[in-house]
């Protein structure tokens, strides 16, 4: 729901990486968004193309990769993803309860750019 | 065509309000104010569990409060009328308060003033829970007449809370309400959640609540 302002900061700082690497046109954006944070690929890829228009991010596709909500055991150290509504209590390993998560699953990163 | 290269960048783009909410946080420990964000449904109870709360806390500490609304100063004028300082923000549309607007509101309030600030944040399940406003404790109420299904419909507002008070209790002879299920529900996506069990309009279940919200205050502004 709240992709443009998001994906506002994302033109801004695709820009800033742009001016700083010489480049000529961004023909890709690549983001990582958290499983969780609740993004809808067709609106932000909207939005962006409303507000990149006559910059050179004009026309760029934005490719989102979805990240996990991970948690770490601290008792064993093992790793697991959340599966969506199924969120676990204790370690799939050890069974302790003593979990930390590594990933929110609200991550939104902008990961790299494809550019010429 | 020039060659097709990628750049690294690997920064997050939510950059802006988070960071802004944990230096809004750091300067209200400095200045010693303990800001809840309180956040529900409309209608399930923020106005009057405020009231009830500063009841119990009142004569202990300096209290002021923040009304975030779209419009209106019906919150505000309650909480005049037990003579308690109170700003009104008016969001002009926006669903959800986010550092900023908090800061805006904590520097019109006088914050620093303050051993405990509510921010009453709009009504709405959704939006709130996605935007750090820098308070010290999220909150959030849940009411009997919502129904027990609300932390399968909305687990990121159930998970990024500190404490959930399940308000109307005086309802759930009236309702299929099963407590038992809701709490597991919840526990389910945020294990170390504090659960009380009120009623804003009775008075019931608000002395532990406010014990527990006491500690906390203490403990953040030793």
């Amino acid at each position: 729901m709240h992709e443009l302002g998001i994906m506002a900061n994302v033109l801004d700082l695709a820009l800033e990486y742009s001016q700083a690497n010489d480049v000529r046109k961004i023909r890709k954006v690549i983001l990582e968004v958290g499983e969780y944070s609740g993004i809808m690929p067709k609106l932000a890829q909207d939005f962006f193309g409303y507000i990149a228009k006559n910059t050179i991010a004009e026309g760029a596709v934005i490719e989102i990769k979805k990240v996990p909500m991970k948690v770490r055991c601290r008792e064993c150290g093992a790793e697991a993803e959340i599966i969506p509504n199924n969120f676990m209590l204790s370690c799939l390993e050890c069974g302790s309860e003593n979990l930390e998560c590594v990933t929110s699953g609200r991550e939104w990163k902008l990961e790299s750019l494809e550019v010429e | 065509m020039d060659p097709v290269r990628i750049i690294e960048v690997k920064e997050s783009v939510l950059g802006d309000n988070n960071k802004k909410a944990e230096e809004l946080r750091a300067s209200l420990k400095k200045d010693k104010t303990f800001l809840v964000n309180l956040m529900s449904s409309p209608g399930s109870g923020k106005t009057s569990t405020i009231l009830r709360t500063i009841e119990h806390l009142r004569d202990e500490f300096k209290i002021g409060i923040l009304e975030a609304d779209i419009d209106s100063a019906v919150d505000a004028e309650k909480i005049q009328a037990v003579d308690i300082p109170v700003v009104q923000l008016h969001t002009g549309g926006m669903c959800h308060l986010d550092a900023g607007m908090t800061e805006t509101g904590l520097n019109e309030l006088n914050a620093p003033a303050y051993d405990l600030v509510f921010l009453e944040n709009i009504g709405n399940l959704v939006c709130p829970a996605e935007f750090d406003t820098g308070a010290v404790c999220n909150m959030m109420i849940l009411s009997v007449p919502e129904g027990d299904d609300k932390p399968l419909k909305y687990p990121l507002m159930f998970s990024t809370t500190d404490v959930l008070l399940v308000n109307k209790i005086d309802y759930l002879q009236l309702s299929d309400f099963d407590m038992e299920a809701m709490k597991k529900r919840v526990y389910n996506l945020n294990p170390s959640i504090q659960i009380f069990e009120v009623s804003a309009k009775t008075g019931e279940g608000f002395g532990a609540w406010a014990e527990w919200l006491r500690i906390e205050i203490r403990k953040w502004l030793t």
